[in-house]
């Protein structure tokens, strides 16, 4: 029970114990007096509402300030290449706000149920972050934090997107889940203009691949820092429409002469009417130098279209087509670009609880086909 | 690259100076509602009948003793609070004849999903009434990356307009 509602308590259970006293030794003789009497009573609790700390507003009870969450989700895997159970993501946020100005955001993360030598798992810090509002239009953000990229990077708790897995394409280019330490700025330029801007740590790439280049800022070089800006515009209710642009010097922190300077741009566009929603986005990486032309990874791109209907409010439908290609810059990309095709349904018998199913079909360069069934929470 | 970064973060950095939460007092939204004269406040008494309504609708009880009104023939006003992720957000309700007449964010403490505050925003609420099952007339159209904001605001906006009818049917 919080502070206030305990007083609160205590100080109501005092004036009603001693009302019987009251009402005996000042007896009301009509009904008149009996109104006026109860009339006071109450204004005597109201005094003793507001006196207990709430001053007479409507303000609920204040949320601590510090602030436990988390989501978790757990994946069965159906597929020609195998079958797989696995309780893929446990999460714990923990907030933290020091004043109206100053919090932090921090979230760790247990994968793939155990962690330690010769296990699956790991166990990894993926924010932890100051946020200090400067003015009106502009937060500085500090720490560990999740590059402003793309759909699910930032927002990927289970019951907000469909599908059992997360989406491949934006797993496989820009790559999600994806977070740097350094410094950047956000807020609103106008009304439905927001921005971010960052100077991060950068990947460190041994094949050119971006996934593989996440150093997870654990003694991380930083010969290379990345340079990320977003603008994004939601000045329509149920539409989103961003673009990220992110440069970085090398992406191989200088520990392969052939690799150039590397530019990754990203779009995608969310519209939202009623039951309906579609979500598309665009991703591509440009590398520069001899190396990742060598290997065809000077251009590594990828896009997906998801529409998707809520038949009701707690049962959703959806169909998502990928295509990517960290091959791209191939002399021919008929061998080296993958497509797949998740068919599925979401039901979330609470707002923050959600059971998935998809079936799922690969081809092009890739060939797999079977279905996932998930679970999935958030708090 | 990085001088014109810095530059842009200075800019930003740089601009006035204010507070970042609140938008308007409660206090002046009220005056403003009515005219610059607002009635007296009136007091509702959460009754445990009336908890369990207001648990329908919230997911949760109130957590308050009363809540406190502005009245003026078929007009009511209302200063509630919901939860967002994790902090408050203080919103400014009108009811007029059963819909909603205007919907506020006052204060927003939350460190993302600030543009539901915005009236690009807010007037989907405008003209909204209350249905049978205690859900709005319409769909909300909502904000990426706002979600519990917008849903926040949503459960804001039946319980105004649930408030209402309670106030105006009471005997």
């Amino acid at each position: 029970m919080y502070p206030h509602a305990k007083l609160a308590y205590l100080l109501s259970l005092s004036v009603f114990s001693y009302a019987p006293f009251l009402y005996a030794a000042n007896k009301p003789t009509s009904l008149e007096e009996l109104s006026d009497a109860i009339q006071e009573l109450e204004q005597k609790v109201g005094m003793t509402a507001a006196m207990a700390g709430n001053g007479g507003s409507n303000t609920v009870m204040q949320p601590s300030k510090t602030h436990l969450g988390g989501y978790g989700e757990l994946h069965y895997n159906n597929l020609d290449s195998g079958s797989e159970i696995d309780f893929h993501r446990f999460v714990l946020f923990i907030g933290h706000k020091f004043s109206d100005r100053i919090r932090l955001h921090s979230e760790l993360e247990m994968e793939h149920s155990i962690a330690g030598e010769g296990q699956n798992g790991e166990v990894e810090l993926e924010q932890a972050y100051i946020d200090i509002d400067i003015n009106d239009n502009a937060t500085v953000r500090t720490g560990l934090f999740l590059i402003p990229v793309g759909i699910i990077n930032e927002t990927h708790e289970p019951p907000v997107f469909y599908g059992v897995e997360r989406n491949p394409v934006e797993n496989n280019i820009i790559p999600a889940t994806w977070w740097e330490g350094g410094v950047g700025v956000n807020g609103e330029l106008a009304p439905g203009w927001g921005y971010d801007v960052a100077v991060t740590s950068g990947l460190e790439s041994t094949d050119y691949r971006p996934r593989g280049g996440r150093n997870k800022v654990s003694e991380a070089s930083a010969e290379n820092l990345a340079y990320t800006g977003r603008v994004k515009w939601t000045g329509m209710p149920g539409t989103e429409i961003a673009a990220t642009i992110q440069l970085q010097d090398d992406i191989t922190q200088e520990t392969d002469p052939t690799a150039g300077s590397a530019t990754l741009f990203e779009t995608h566009a969310i519209v939202n009417r009623g039951p309906a929603t579609v979500k598309v986005l665009y991703a591509a990486w440009d590398l520069d130098g001899t190396g990742p032309a060598s290997v065809g990874r000077d251009e590594q791109t990828g896009w997906y279209v998801e529409p998707s209907y809520k038949v009701i409010e707690k049962v959703g439908v959806f169909v998502r087509y990928n295509e990517w290609d960290n091959d791209a810059g191939s002399a021919s990309t008929a061998g080296t670009k993958r497509k797949q095709t998740n068919i599925g349904a979401n039901y979330w018998p609470h707002e923050d609880v959600v059971f998935k199913f998809d079936l799922l079909d690969q081809g092009g360069a890739i060939d797999d086909e079977g279905f996932n069934l998930g679970v999935g929470y958030q708090f | 690259m990085t001088r014109f970064l810095a530059l842009t973060i200075l800019c930003l950095a740089t601009t006035t100076a204010m507070a970042r939460d609140v938008y308007q007092q409660p206090q002046e939204f009220i005056t403003q509602v009515f005219a610059g004269n607002p009635p007296q406040p009136q007091l509702l008494w959460i009754t445990k009948t009336l908890n369990q309504d207001i648990q329908e609708i919230l997911g949760h009880e109130l957590g308050v003793l009363r809540i406190r009104y502005w009245q003026h023939g078929g007009k009511t006003a209302w200063i509630l609070e919901e939860t967002g992720k994790e902090q408050l957000i203080t919103t400014g309700l009108v009811v007029n004849n059963g819909k909603i007449d205007q919907l506020k964010v006052l204060i927003y403490r939350e460190s993302r999903g600030m543009e539901v505050r915005h009236p690009f925003f807010t007037d989907q609420f405008k003209d909204a009434y209350l249905q049978t099952n205690k859900q709005l007339d319409r769909s909300i159209d909502g904000i990426s990356g706002a979600t519990v904001s917008v849903r926040a605001l949503t459960k804001l906006a039946r319980l105004a307009l649930f408030l209402h009818h309670h106030v105006n049917a009471a005997p």
